[in-house]
């Protein structure tokens, strides 16, 4: 089915779960996204400085709680105890502004860094074969833009300072209540414990909640969106009693599920916190017990206290938080898998340039002489002319199946070639080999006698213009879209193109003119104005060699008519490869060449062929389905 | 806004009210600890009363138990008032949307409907929950907070005076600031995506062209701004929680101040003291939850506002003036002086004028190029579009005296963009009618000569069709799409340009299979091949939004020369033989 392969899969509008995506090799990922960090080493040792000075401040602020009311307040020392608060306040002020400058000189490394990251996933994007893109679904490489970037980066910004910041403050912490009192830490490391194992349990519990949640969430949302796509066949079948219905099950199922899921997920905070203060209340109980004895004074006690109701804090934080480290890891990932992708192979030596022509002498210029001619590695010159064979030519777009057996076709410079056949015969196959989106499996394919891998695939793209089945259009005026056959084309030669394509007329009629901006693919277009736009972007292009892929099938036949005169003076002097669903737009092509299951049966000019009364001649009485 | 949303709380408002209370009480209890702390100190180790110090010790844990307790109550009832929220919320949208007539589905989109009806309901549910905790948990707290404070010494609580205003400014000040910042950011990101997405769609035209670096080009500069953008946005937000430490910490340094001249002097306990701190601290937190919630919640009030857009919809088409007993009785159809525009604020009229009377069981073939209203014409005939002007009428009727139900079982439309559904075969061709029978649907498939293949695939009619009908040829899925109308069984059966993808001679042999079956019938077939509707009873001509010609082949061919055109135009492929 290779005209299938322009089908776009439908992208999954639904959010991915986030939560619990694990990476499959974890410390591989770590060292690549390193990598990506190296530059910022100092930056980074920097902030971990800081980081570790607002830890320690603020460990130490709590921890004067001891000497301010057991040396200070209670003997009544009140210039000991000014002198005592002025440092106090030093601590919390440079705790606060280390903390200010890490997290801002984070969010300048994390920026910088997805900056990169996006880059380099976008640049390999496209160096990628068109193979690539019909192998993976749109919508699952525009979630590595979206979710995965933005997992790294939230990782960056705030969950790895935040990770680091818990732990030390975590193990600060601890180490100041064994130095308060080792017995009275006993009881706290008993509650740790205790919530170490909450953690365990309740997000276990959680994971696989979880996951029956998305994968009812999938199936919910995958619904909506089927069905919201069909909404005018619903409404045309009176069947929107029957699609709610349905709904309401899916809908249902999703909320047991997602009730399940959320109700251990958000139980998992109260829990935590409610253990801390249970230990808390344990503290002071058994800290009072002890300070009868004399162990134990009340400034240890008030400082004491102070850490019991920090210690807990960071266990919740790094329980939160190494969740979102691992989806960050599974993203990166998966960042990484499209960045590991075998790119476009191109071993072509030959490349496109412009030349001077004197006669039969071509010598190579920079000037736009309308002249170009193909640079061999060995510095020979061929003249551009568009001359396309195909010699013995099997393709396939898996190995173990052939989709091309055996084609050969000879287009000598001018020529119009047409291809003919039922859909999946093989017609777009033929063209995706020309400008080698794909690469055939044997035999030869030479343009101006130079086998095509020996062209460097840029110049060899360059010297095609091609207008595809499906138009594509981009977000900006209409003279950018049709600027983008010929980036430095002027208005002249924008205007000109439009002309030739019959496009001017309904481009002037627009509020705006050439000026108006076209979002959404055109979708304010009919796609007979799409198609009219694609065509002016390939004449605008000015290419020896031209490919018109169904580029009329959603025009009417009057409006072809009207434009045919536009398309045959947009033809003339090139070689024109033409693959049409309406068998009248063929009729004057030189070489008319029937496909079907990948092999020419027929080949011959229209007269011909009906006179051999074969497939051609059932096809154009209409007596054979044509794709 | 919040009065649309909170009828879809049915149902759930006990469990809301639960896990409030859960929420408060949690809070309340928690709240309760320092304070009995403070007596261990004060009452427990100054009166070296070791039964106090048990007791007192007890009473906490039985505190915190019970906090726990509430705690845990108001997560599991918050998730399922959330969740059950949500549910109501998405099935009412949903529903809204089943009333949608064509031009309100047009006005917001298929993208924006589903982005609707997924992650914004979603976004809503989450927030319903977080305001149960955090939003209710963090007033409770600062009150109870305070009073708590206030009790141990009122004196004390001054320093709140100053250090609740400076908190209460800074986070105002931060709020206010950050919502332009993040739309920015908002913005720069859709460019961002807009251009991978296009680039994505487009890759053949950009490999074709060797336009990867003008795309690379492209993408790095709305990357690098996307950059600048978050730099801005970030950059600014991190000053807020060393912002908030500095506060509390100058609190916690004027206690100190303030505090101990109070213990030295006998007017405050030292233990109240140590309990000021953990109030002081608990206040300031709460006061920045609530500005945490605050900047949540400006998020989900976009998210609401799309969905209460939804809601708002007027559904353009009613039966509001319907007579519900009425069926279509015959496949007449007339149009009287009908005008229709898709938008109020267009200029130009896309039908202008139209005049029509067909009788039942006629076979009328239109024709037209591209944008001349061929479809607006038809679409108007089961109302999926309302008339601006002028009265569409069906069976005698005007269709609006129809109840839609009635009117489309009475007309048939197989659409231009037509979709089949995930599901078998045999399942998609009952929508056109739910009991049809086995040999009924042989009998459609027949006629839509659509049997040949279905019978071709291993599994027949129980053949599965992915979403869209991905796996079937296109010629295929317009031949399902008339069988599934046919089944209807229709009094008007319109075709649009549904036989595109068949070859001619199918094409053929479903219209002469057309003509034996649905005796009775109108038939309506748009066509682009006028071999298509050449032998029909009357072919109209459209152009530019009026009828241009009206009349059999034979007259049209003497009379129009839009027809002739059109008939020159592709008559070599119909008459090679003749």
């Amino acid at each position: 089915m290779a005209e299938n392969k322009n089908a776009r899969p439908q992208g999954g509008h639904g959010p991915r779960g986030h939560g619990y995506q694990r990476p499959q090799n974890l410390w591989g990922t770590v060292k690549r996204l390193l990598k990506y960090l190296a530059k910022y080493r100092l930056l980074l040792v920097f902030v971990l400085f800081c980081l570790l000075l607002s830890s320690v401040g603020s460990i130490a602020s709590s921890y004067m709680l001891k000497p301010l009311i057991n040396d200070y307040i209670l003997p009544g020392d009140f210039a000991g105890l000014a002198k005592m608060l002025v440092l106090m306040g030093a601590i919390f002020g440079l705790s606060a502004l280390c903390s200010f400058v890490y997290a801002r000189t984070m969010v300048r490394i994390s920026q910088n860094t997805v900056v990169e990251l996006r880059k380099d996933l976008f640049d390999k994007l496209q160096t990628l074969p068109i193979r690539y893109f019909d192998t993976h679904q749109s919508g699952d490489l525009m979630s590595r833009f979206t979710n995965d970037i933005d997992t790294v980066s939230e990782l960056i910004n705030s969950s790895l300072a935040n990770i680091l910041s818990s732990v030390l403050t975590f193990f600060g912490t601890l180490v100041m209540m064994f130095v308060l009192n080792w017995r009275l830490t006993l009881i706290t490391v008993f509650f740790l414990l205790m919530m170490g194992f909450v953690v365990k349990f309740v997000g276990g519990r959680s994971r696989t909640n979880f996951q029956k949640q998305q994968a009812s969430l999938g199936s919910l949302n995958g619904y909506i969106e089927e069905m919201i796509e069909g909404q005018k066949v619903i409404k045309v079948f009176n069947h929107e009693s029957k699609a709610v219905e349905q709904f309401s099950t899916l809908n249902a199922t999703y909320r047991n599920a997602a009730t399940r899921a959320q109700a251990y997920a958000s139980s998992m905070m109260p829990a935590m916190g409610n253990l801390s203060r249970i230990n808390y209340a344990a503290t002071c109980c058994i800290g009072g017990l002890l300070a009868l004895r004399g162990i134990f004074d009340v400034g240890t006690m008030g400082a004491y206290l102070v850490y019991v109701r920090q210690v807990s804090q960071p266990v919740a934080q790094i329980s939160q938080q190494v969740n979102v480290l691992l989806a960050a890891m599974a993203g990166a990932e998966r960042i990484f898998a499209v960045m590991d992708a075998q790119p476009e192979t191109d071993e072509g030596g030959t490349v496109l340039v412009r030349v001077e022509k004197n006669g039969e002498n071509l010598t190579e210029t920079d000037r736009r002489t309308g002249h170009w001619a193909w640079k061999r590695p060995d510095g020979s010159l061929v003249e551009l002319r568009g001359d396309v064979r195909f010699s013995d030519v099997d393709f396939g777009y898996t190995d173990d199946k052939t989709v091309l057996h055996d084609v050969s076709l000879y287009a000598k410079p001018g020529q119009k070639i047409a291809f003919v056949g039922s859909t999946g015969a093989g017609k777009t196959t033929v063209t995706n080999l020309i400008n080698r989106f794909y690469d055939i499996q044997d035999g030869v394919i030479t343009y101006d006698g130079i086998d095509v891998k020996e062209i460097r695939k840029e110049s060899l793209r360059r010297s095609l213009g091609i207008v595809l089945q499906e138009t594509n259009l981009f977000t900006g005026t209409i003279a950018d879209n049709i600027r983008y056959g010929k980036l430095d084309a002027t208005d002249e030669e924008v205007r000109a193109a439009a002309k030739l394509a019959n496009a001017d007329t309904f481009i002037r009629h627009l509020p705006q003119g050439y000026d108006t901006v076209i979002t959404e693919n055109g979708g304010s277009l009919s796609q007979g104005e799409r198609q009219l736009l694609a065509i002016a972007r390939a004449a605008v292009s000015d290419p020896p060699v031209l490919i018109l892929d169904e580029a009329t099938s959603s025009i009417d036949t009057r409006t072809e008519k009207l434009i045919e005169k536009g398309m045959d003076s947009l033809m003339e002097g090139r070689t024109v490869f033409v693959i049409a669903h309406r068998l009248s737009t063929v009729r004057n092509a030189q070489a008319i060449l029937v496909l079907e299951q990948g092999r020419i049966i027929e080949r011959g000019d229209h007269r011909q062929l009906i006179e051999q009364r074969g497939r051609y001649y059932q096809l154009y009485t209409g007596q054979a389905e044509l794709g | 806004m919040l009065k649309k949303l909170f009828p879809y709380t049915k149902g759930y408002r006990l469990w809301i009210v639960g896990g409030v209370l859960c929420s408060i009480l949690e809070s309340i209890f928690e709240l309760l600890l320092p304070k009995a702390m403070s007596n261990i100190v004060d009452v427990g180790i100054a009166g070296g009363d070791r039964n106090y110090i048990l007791m007192t010790g007890l009473r906490m844990v039985l505190l915190a138990l019970a906090a726990l307790a509430g705690g845990i109550g108001a997560a599991l009832f918050a998730s399922k008032a959330g969740m059950g929220f949500g549910a109501q919320l998405r099935q009412a949208e949903y529903e809204q949307v089943q009333r949608f007539s064509f031009a309100n589905i047009e006005h917001f989109s298929t993208a924006s409907l589903i982005t609707r009806l997924t992650s914004d309901v979603a976004s809503m549910q989450m927030t319903l929950m977080m305001c149960m905790r955090i939003f209710v948990r963090a007033p409770v707290m600062l009150i109870t907070a305070l009073v708590m404070a206030l009790t141990i010494s009122l004196d004390l609580s001054q320093v709140f005076l100053v250090s609740i205003p400076l908190l209460a400014m800074g986070v105002i000040l931060v709020i206010t600031k950050v919502g332009p910042f993040f739309s920015a950011l908002q913005k720069a990101t859709d460019d961002v995506n807009l251009v991978v997405q296009e680039d994505l769609n487009a890759i053949r035209v950009v490999k074709s062209f060797v336009r990867e670096d003008r795309e690379r080009q492209k993408f790095a500069q709305r990357s690098e701004h996307l950059r600048d953008t978050a730099l801005r946005a970030f950059g600014f937000v991190v000053i807020f929680t060393p912002l908030v430490s500095l506060i509390m910490g100058g609190t916690i340094v004027a206690i100190n101040w303030i505090g101990g001249h109070y213990v030295f002097n006998g007017l405050m306990d030292s233990g109240d003291l140590i309990a000021f701190f953990t109030y002081a601290s608990e206040i300031l937190m709460s006061l920045m939850m609530v500005s945490m919630v605050m900047m949540m919640l400006t998020r989900s009030i976009a998210c609401a506002k799309r969905i209460v857009e939804v809601l708002n919809e007027q559904p353009e088409i009613t039966d509001d003036a319907a007579d519900s007993s009425l069926t279509v009785a015959d496949g007449s159809i007339r149009f009287d002086h009908v005008y229709f525009k898709y938008h109020p604020t267009a200029e130009a009229w896309n039908l202008d004028d139209v005049n029509l009377e067909i009788p039942s069981g006629a076979t009328v073939g239109i024709l037209g190029g591209t944008g001349s209203a061929k479809t607006t014409l038809v679409s108007l005939i089961p109302r999926l579009y309302e008339a601006t002007e002028g009265t569409v009428s069906v069976g005698g009727h005007d269709v609006r005296e129809y109840t839609m139900e009635a009117l489309r079982d009475g007309c048939a439309m197989v659409l231009q963009k037509n979709t089949l559904f995930s599901g078998t075969i045999a399942e998609n061709l009952r929508w056109g009618r739910s009991d049809a029978t086995d040999e009924e649907l042989r009998q459609a498939c027949a006629v839509a000569c659509a049997d040949e293949f279905i019978d071709k695939m291993p599994e027949g009619y129980d053949t599965r069709i992915e979403r869209g009908g991905s796996n079937v040829s296109g010629g295929q899925k317009q031949r399902l799409c008339i069988a599934r109308a046919i089944l209807r069984r229709p009094k008007i059966l319109i075709l649009d340009d549904s036989t595109s993808a068949v070859d001619t001679a199918t094409d053929a042999r479903i219209r002469a299979g057309l003509r034996g079956t649905l005796p009775g019938a109108t038939k309506l077939i748009i066509a682009q091949r006028i071999a298509s509707v050449m032998d029909a009873d009357l072919i109209i001509v459209m152009d530019d939004g009026r009828i241009s010609a009206m009349g059999t082949h034979a007259e049209l061919m003497e009379r129009s020369e839009i027809y002739r055109e059109v008939y020159q135009s592709q008559q070599e492929g119909v008459s090679i033989d003749g």
